[in-house]
């Protein structure tokens, strides 16, 4: 008698090594289709999206490839999401963190298939992950109390991550912009007070950071362009139709005169809220939402600079550049607190017009303008600028820092190897696996650059075994180099969270055994 | 099929449409139901136990699960089989009563029908079967109670409770940490038990998590989480001693709840307005002041002005507050839930010692913590973890470990886990069976049977030889006289469950005989299966 079947139609259930088998083949698939762009040499994706007009997205970043991938198969996804977990959480090392768990589980494939359990690999893992943590614990350099080295480290770690984006060419030039505009956060991680303004013409050379606040808006027409000493009144208040809100209230009348008589008043109210306005002594005021003209109007009778629709971001930064607060009421002039700036001024960047302040009160914030060739290019930049911004934010919190340039892994591969040695059982196996893994990533650094990867990695290895050594892949000479010397660094909190996430993914995927796929939910046809 | 005649030899129809149905019948029907419920069985019986696997299950949505754990994975499996789906319904039960061994109560259930197969092939009548079956569950339960252990704990003393939780987390994938994962859980569990009623109300728990950073950082919040932060950008992000209004009415315009309108039609009316409404929202910031509250946490949106004016007068507020997390906010700060300005007093609001705003990670992700309160009686256990799955995984582990924790609380007997119950128990039916004369002997004979299918699962699972590692335990259970012997999952070299510190609640291990004797009871007394067929 044939068994029943239990599932629904569509569903299918993979079990044991079948299932196995399709989580490594998924792992490993999207690990060899974003390992190329691992390292400064690095290639980028071009990706189309399918939605109308067929976008165009270039880019190196390894979370921004994964996110656009329409994935069916459940690995991967597993993949997929830690690569955006470590982007949300660090902001760097996403495509490392892939590659590294491709790796462990294509290791762990050649295990299962020499008949040792998932079980047994699991808990071998697990302990090479403590050892490798461990043995980068012992190397960091922590230069918290030397703020001037401090620096410098910042200044190293920012260009590294910078040298494998499209920014490399100037990463001196960014690296330093990422720095300043860190440095000033004073230890916040609120990246939101970094404002990224992309401006397409000239080159990415031009770009700058600027110690004011640059609002991307246009004065209105008849208002001053320029003003000194400005006194900033920030708003989220409605310029417009000021309805009455209470009671659901509206307006219902019988004759025309009544309307106009009605009109008037709206509009006297309209009068006197922005004479309250006025009566701040401000000579600038910016609102969140929209200004209509007749109160601009009154704004511009009254000498006072008028901008509108500021989104809400902008709004909130702005109000945390020039120390005011965002008002939306305005019957107690004396208790709110207004925003300074030294000079409001009109720049030009390009061909567009945009509002300078300038000699704000509290320097926590900045803008950074980019400028570049096209719009690819600087949605690029934008995203390997954020990647460093990311990175040195979380460094000033955790201020360890480790040498990189695949110097890390050879160190961690190390102490693994000997732990491997050390132990008996079959665990030793996974142990020694979990080595191979960690030294596919300067093999693939190495390869990425077109240099020899097994000679270098082999240099590099024995130039390991001698105690306190600084090597690491130069992918500029293509040799075996003084990574202390080179001024390649990276963050200690990068590091540790690739380690322990890729662990954790691989982990979760080799304890499957079986995977059901319920039937995909049926769509409302549309056609 | 379903033709009947009557007296005069005329044909009648019984089952309306007989054409479009299918129909099982008797023996059929019995086999088909069986072979059913052992294919669910199947599907989990990998998952038992410390060395057990985890399944990947894809939802019709797309969205990827990780889990060992029973009830979720039959709860996503979303079955057809109408046998099948009892076998979900029990390991549901399992779940919602006990909250720990899910899966054991399915492949228990499993073998209990594979047993009953044999027996039908024998030619013995279903009922009978399930009759055996009734009373060996009895044996057992009578057994359990009998090998089970009392064991003592207090607020100082957790170390027994946290080594239960810990044998109810081995089997999960957060086993890497399950000391400190169960020393949380025994900590919140307790401090919202109420000793003296040995009850737990587990509401009082809030399981949070928030992916990022590693699973070691997961921690106990003795307060309240809320996913929200403060409704202006500019409000103060730290308040000591806070005294929370909390609010179920909105800071905005009043909307009546009926359909009239407020008609304007002259000037005077329109300026009357206007007037109330900027003196409305004055009014309700006012009164939040007056009471003398620090920090008002309201359910509902705020308008922008009145945003403004909190802001103005130094009133810390957060809005959009769920309904859930409201309430739990209530009982932890002692407070009351006020529905209206009005009724706003001084003794109903809530205290708090400290009330801060976290970030985490690169993006402005916020969370408000609120510590200290009056009434330390809800706790919130914030996980962390390397990925979405893993957090859900741990989310559900959690669970299970506080359920195990509550049970203990309210029943403090124990008995030994790895498989060591069940073997004695099914020494124990065994023995009994022979004292009963009629077919039901065979029936318990079967049920001891497949009592020792599960530690046989164990062993299977474990990587040792399930047939050999079984019959040696067995024979040291009865030759030391001693029912603490079990598997040796582990490796760790010992197979006294007592030395390894394995143990399980007695009403989970009982509750998991009972449940499965009864499903199996119900299916093996269908005989006819009648389902609309597919067309």
């Amino acid at each position: 008698m044939a068994i029943e079947k239990i599932l629904k139609d569509d569903a299918s259930e993979e079990k044991g090594e079948r299932a196995r088998m399709a989580s490594f083949v998924g792992a490993i698939a999207i690990t060899d289709l974003v390992k190329t762009t691992l390292g400064p040499k690095g290639m980028d994706k071009i990706l189309q999206s399918t939605g109308r007009g067929n976008e165009v997205t270039v880019t190196n970043d390894g979370a921004t490839i994964l996110k656009s991938l329409h994935i069916d198969n459940p690995a991967a996804k597993v993949l997929i999401d830690i690569s955006k977990v470590q982007d949300d959480e660090v902001g760097d090392g996403t495509t490392s963190v892939v590659v590294l768990a491709g790796e462990l589980l294509r290791e762990a494939e050649k295990l299962v298939a020499a008949k040792i359990h998932p079980m047994t690999i699991i808990s071998g893992y697990r302990m090479a992950a403590e050892c490798a943590r461990n043995a980068l614990l012992q190397r960091v350099v922590d230069n918290k109390e030397n703020a001037e080295k401090f620096k410098s480290d910042l200044m190293k770690i920012a260009m590294t991550t910078l040298s494998s984006k499209i920014l490399s060419q100037d990463k001196e030039h960014f690296a330093q912009l990422a720095v300043d505009a860190v440095m000033r956060l004073k230890g916040s991680t609120n990246l939101e007070a970094i404002q990224i303004i992309k401006k397409p013409g000239g080159s990415l050379k031009d770009s700058f950071l600027d110690e004011g606040f640059i609002l991307d808006k246009k004065i209105g027409l008849g208002q001053p362009k320029r003003i000194e000493n400005a006194k900033i009144l920030v708003a989220n208040t409605a310029m417009d139709t000021d309805k009455v809100k209470i009671y659901g209230a509206r307006v219902r009348v019988d004759s025309m005169s009544k309307v106009a008589e009605i009109e008037g008043a709206e509009k006297e109210k309209m009068r006197e809220k922005v004479k309250k306005i006025l009566g701040h002594g401000i000579n600038c005021f910016v609102n969140r939402q929209l200004i209509y003209n007749f109160p601009e109007e009154l704004f511009a009778d009254a000498g006072i600079l008028a901008i509108e629709h500021a989104d809400f971001d902008g709004i909130e930064r702005l109000a945390l550049v020039t120390g005011g607060e965002i008002a939306s009421t305005f019957d107690n002039p004396e208790s709110v607190k207004l925003g300074h700036c030294k000079l409001i001024e009109e720049i030009m960047i390009g061909e567009d017009k945009l509002i300078h302040f300038s000699g704000v009160e509290m320097g926590q914030a900045c803008t950074i303008v980019l400028r570049g060739a096209s719009h690819h290019v600087l949605d690029e930049a934008e995203r390997s600028l954020h990647d460093a911004l990311c990175v040195l934010s979380q460094t000033v919190n955790d201020t360890r820092v480790l040498l990189g340039g695949g110097w890390p892994e050879m160190v961690m591969a190390k102490e693994v190897d000997e732990l491997a040695r050390k132990t008996p059982g079959k665990k030793s196996h996974a142990i020694e696996a979990f080595s191979r893994a960690l030294v596919a990533i300067p093999t693939i650094i190495a390869d990425n650059a077109g240099l020899d990867s097994a000679d270098l990695v082999a240099k590099l290895r024995a130039e390991h075994h001698k105690e306190g050594c600084n090597a690491g892949i130069d992918v500029i000479s293509g040799s075996v180099g003084d990574m202390a010397e080179l001024g390649i660094s990276e963050a200690f909190k990068v590091k540790q969270a690739v380690l322990l996430s890729a662990t954790e993914a691989a982990e979760m995927i080799l304890r499957v055994d079986e995977i059901i796929t319920c039937a995909p939910r049926k769509r409302e046809d549309r056609m | 099929m379903a033709l009947a005649f009557d007296e005069y030899g005329r044909p009648f129809i019984i089952v309306k449409e007989q054409e479009q149905k299918t129909r099982l019948r008797g023996i059929e029907a019995q086999k088909a139901n069986i072979s059913a419920g052992k294919a669910v069985a199947r599907i989990l019986r990998t998952s038992l136990g410390p060395k057990g696997m985890d399944k990947m299950l894809q939802s019709p949505d797309g969205d990827v699960t990780i889990t060992n754990d029973g009830a979720t994975i039959l709860e996503q499996m979303d079955v057809d089989n109408q046998i099948a789906k009892l076998m979900v319904e029990l390991s549901r039960s399992q779940d919602y009563e006990i909250g720990d061994g899910t899966t054991g109560v399915v492949v228990m259930a499993g073998a209990l029908l594979e047993q009953a197969e044999r027996l039908l092939e024998r030619g013995i009548h279903p009922i009978r079967i399930a009759e055996g079956y009734e009373m060996a569950s009895r044996i057992a339960v009578e057994h359990l109670d009998h090998i089970a252990q009392k064991f003592d704990f207090g607020p100082t003393n957790i170390e027994p409770l946290v080594q239960t939780c810990m044998t109810t987390l081995s089997s999960k994938i957060v086993n890497r940490c399950k000391r400190p994962l169960a020393e949380i859980a025994v900590k919140a569990v307790l401090s919202v038990a109420d000793l003296e009623r040995k009850d737990v109300n587990l509401d009082l728990i809030k399981v949070e998590g928030k992916v990022g950073g590693k699973l070691e950082d997961t921690e106990l919040v003795y307060g309240i989480t809320v996913d929200k932060d403060m409704s202006h950008p500019q409000m103060p992000k730290k308040i000591e001693d806070a005294k929370i209004a909390i609010l179920t009415c909105p800071f905005e315009p009043p909307k009546p709840k009926t359909k009239h309108k407020v008609d304007i039609d002259t000037v005077e009316k329109f300026q009357t307005l206007r007037q109330q409404e900027q003196k409305y929202f004055d009014d309700m910031v006012q009164k939040c002041k007056d009471v003398g509250a620090t920090l008002v946490i309201c359910q509902w949106g705020f308008d922008d002005e009145a945003n403004h004016l909190l802001m103005h007068r130094n009133l810390p507020a957060v809005r959009w507050v769920g309904g859930v997390e409201l309430e739990l906010i209530a009982i932890a700060t002692g407070g009351r839930i006020v529905p209206r300005f009005q009724e706003l007093t001084p003794e109903k609001l809530g205290r708090a010692g400290l009330v801060r705003e976290k970030s985490f990670g690169t993006t402005k992700d916020k969370m408000l913590y609120i510590e200290h309160c009056a009434n330390s009686r809800a706790v919130t256990i914030f996980i962390r973890g390397g990925n979405k799955m893993m957090i859900e995984e741990t989310k559900r582990s959690i669970h299970d470990a506080l359920c195990v924790a509550r049970n203990l609380i309210r029943n403090n007997s124990i008995v030994y886990g790895g498989g060591s119950a069940e073997i004695s128990c099914s020494i124990a039916v065994e023995a009994a069976a022979d004292k009963y004369p009629g077919v039901e002997q065979y029936a318990i004979r079967a049920f001891a049977d497949a009592l020792d299918s599960v530690s046989i699962a164990l062993a299977e699972n474990s990587g040792l030889q399930p047939i050999e590692t079984l019959s040696a335990v067995k024979s040291q259970q009865i030759k030391e006289n001693n029912p603490h012997f079990g598997i040796d999952c582990n490796d760790v070299g010992t197979n006294d469950m007592r030395e390894q510190n394995v143990f399980e609640t007695l009403i989970g291990k009982q509750q998991q005989i009972l449940l499965a004797t009864q499903v199996v009871k119900m299916i093996l007394k269908i005989d006819d299966v009648i389902s609309p067929s597919d067309y």
